[in-house]
């Protein structure tokens, strides 16, 4: 099996390596080779948009955590410029699954916060595998009041298998740091975009996810426990993951449905990995969009819009 | 034959091998704790704790609100509220047949209990968890009274109280419990930014979504002895550290000594300490009704879920 490619999409990574092989063997300019590859090129292409027409909520699932998913790091270089990365949360220390900073969007000064899950296994280590700690919403929780004091929008990526279930964790208070971040995001008094780039999982996603707008990528999932978690707990067995995402409606489009999620931004096809900087732009165009129209508001209007959505949910 | 069925009246003994039998509904209730076997007008004198071990015997809302509550004025608030099955949620059951059941079982309509009336002559808005309800997990219902419970509270300038039991955020409304958690936060900040108070009391156990919203976010927060309350539960985390757990870890006297809550208070201490701290806060003078000794006695103590099914059948 082709690791860069998932279970469901391992007829579309046979013809890639067909491609890949004409393509080698096709260096001397043989024209019938050319053409058999234009032909593979669009078959390889019809499948995909086949295949991920029909994607069930258990591949969607897969998709978000495709391990050639892009993630908070390679967005940020592409969606800001001028990123200065903050570090710490000034009691105990920087946790590098939160990453955070001030940067800019199409000129304008932003706070963009996100959970970086890291590539490289050394950099997965390093990044704690995108599970946030207390000190990594504390950081965040630092840098967004700090967006108020300067008046600069905040732009959150989610990306987490949740927030770190160690004894640490526990010690310095998990719950309360998660818990605080809501209570002050409900008002800080700056525009909030959070937008879900892959795997938002409970309370560790929600802890920089509460905000004025709510966007999620095509295949980005959104959950209130994983869907192997549910498993174990109904069926006691995480075989059962997938009849749990269907059953947990883990997806954007159901998200949307339930007036929860606001927009959901389309993927290139075969999902954002296939193309990060398309995938970067269509984010990059939203945000600005979304902005723009926050910005028209005054504040306080903008803060009591908020908190009504905030009031509706389950309505 | 132990000394308990030698001291009990024939008709309720029960064969050889029904050890846990031989005690009469109502009469008799056995500590989980220590396994005293109590006289159950005892434990109830003494608000559902052991009186030979003190540990607090997991309560129901209804008892939880009738022990502290004043007795007279007291008036039970938000029960239109119902629980909504958005997503039509089906494992192996469907979640309208759980809370159905679950509904039977309890006779509550959902896991929140809200009441206004006063703690020793002061005004208060407080709500309880029924955790033989689903676990207590918070699902729309929930987070919908615990919320106008506290918009009441803002309206009308009155501390809110809340007694957390919970296993977190209920799996089978999905992102819509998750939601609640930013839901209830959001209006518990409102409370702080108007100076209204809002005391949370944890009460074992308290779990997830729970623990990472509404619970820790009192003006102060306070634990029954004992009371285990955490984000993740301790298998998941033993799961991921492959370690055993320290002992007493996420226990009450973990979370004072991690600085997590402000104290731990005894059951039969709870109205008179929360009395003192919510007069305050709000400027008022508690007043102590002559009667108060007497109030748990009289109360009725079928919420309970650790008291031991003694049918005989």
């Amino acid at each position: 099996m082709n690791p860069n490619y998932l279970d469901f999409e391992q007829p579309i990574a046979e013809l890639e390596v067909k491609i890949e092989e004409l393509q080698l063997v096709g260096t001397d300019a043989d024209i019938n080779i050319s053409e058999e590859i234009r032909t593979l090129r669009e078959k390889s292409a019809k499948l995909t948009e086949k295949i991920y027409a029909n994607l069930s909520p258990w591949d969607i699932v897969k998709v978000a955590r495709h391990p050639r998913r892009p993630y908070t790091l390679d967005y940020i270089s592409r969606l800001f410029t001028d990123f200065d990365e903050l570090h710490g949360d000034r009691h105990f220390g920087d946790d590098r699954a939160i990453v955070g900073g001030t940067a800019r969007l199409n000129g304008r000064p932003v706070v963009v916060i996100g959970q970086e899950k890291g590539r490289a296994v050394k950099d997965k280590v390093l990044r704690n595998f995108g599970m946030p700690k207390p000190e990594g919403y504390r950081k965040a929780l630092r840098l967004m009041s700090m967006a108020e004091r300067f008046k600069m929008p905040v732009i959150t990526l989610i990306d987490t298998p949740g927030a770190y279930p160690g004894i640490d964790s526990e010690e310095r208070g998990i719950s309360e740091a998660i818990a605080q971040n809501l209570a002050v995001m409900s008002r800080l008094a700056t525009p909030i975009i959070c937008v879900v780039i892959g795997e938002g999982s409970s309370g560790g996603a929600l802890g920089i996810g509460v905000g004025d707008h709510l966007a999620m990528l095509q295949y980005a999932t959104y959950f209130v426990i994983s869907p192997e978690g549910c498993a174990n707990i109904i069926w006691k067995s995480t075989a059962n993951a997938p009849e749990a995402a269907a059953a947990m409606g883990v997806t954007s489009k159901v998200l949307q449905e339930l007036g929860i999620v606001d927009a959901t931004i389309p993927e290139p096809m075969g999902g954002a990995h296939r193309n990060v900087d398309l995938m970067a732009e269509r984010i990059q165009a939203h945000l600005i969009k979304e902005l723009d129209r926050l910005e028209q508001s005054p504040v306080e209007e903008m803060l009591e819009r908020r908190y009504e959505r905030l009031m509706s949910y389950g309505n | 034959m132990s000394w308990i069925d030698k001291i009990l009246p024939s008709g309720v003994r029960k064969e050889e091998g029904a050890r846990r039998s031989s005690v009469p509904e109502g009469l008799w209730k056995k500590c989980v704790k220590c396994d005293a076997v109590l006289y159950r007008p005892d434990v109830e004198r003494n608000d559902d704790v052991c009186p030979k071990c003190d540990h607090h015997m997991r309560i129901g809302a209804r008892r939880r609100l009738d022990i502290f509550l004043d007795r007279d004025g007291r008036e039970e608030i938000l029960t239109d509220i119902e629980p909504v099955d958005r997503l039509k949620f089906r494992d192996k059951k469907r979640y309208r047949d759980r809370l159905s059941a679950a509904q039977k079982a309890t006779g509550e309509k959902d896991a929140l209990i809200a009441m206004r009336g006063t703690l020793q002559g002061m005004p208060v808005v407080t709500v309880a968890f029924e955790f033989a309800f689903h676990g207590g997990s918070m699902g729309y219902a929930v987070g919908e009274k615990f919320t106008r419970a506290a918009q009441l509270a803002l309206s009308e300038g009155m501390p809110l109280v809340c007694f957390s039991a919970s296993g977190g955020a209920r799996m089978q409304e999905a992102l819509i419990s998750l939601m609640q958690m930013a839901k209830t936060s959001a209006v518990i900040e409102r409370m702080k930014v108007a100076g209204i108070p809002y005391v949370s009391v944890m009460t074992d156990p308290i779990y997830g979504g729970v623990s990472a919203s509404l619970a820790l976010l009192g003006d102060i927060n306070v634990a029954e002895p004992d009371a285990r309350a955490g984000f993740a539960g301790p298998n998941i985390i033993e799961q991921t550290i492959r370690q055993k757990l320290p002992k007493g870890f996420q226990r009450s006297e973990f979370l004072l000594a991690h600085g997590a809550i402000d104290m731990i208070v005894h059951r039969n201490d709870m109205r008179d300490t929360l009395a003192r701290l919510l007069g305050k806060f709000t400027g008022q003078v508690p007043v102590v009704p002559e009667d108060t000794e007497d109030d748990a006695s009289s109360a009725d103590a079928s919420g309970s879920v650790e008291s031991i099914d003694l049918t005989d059948d």
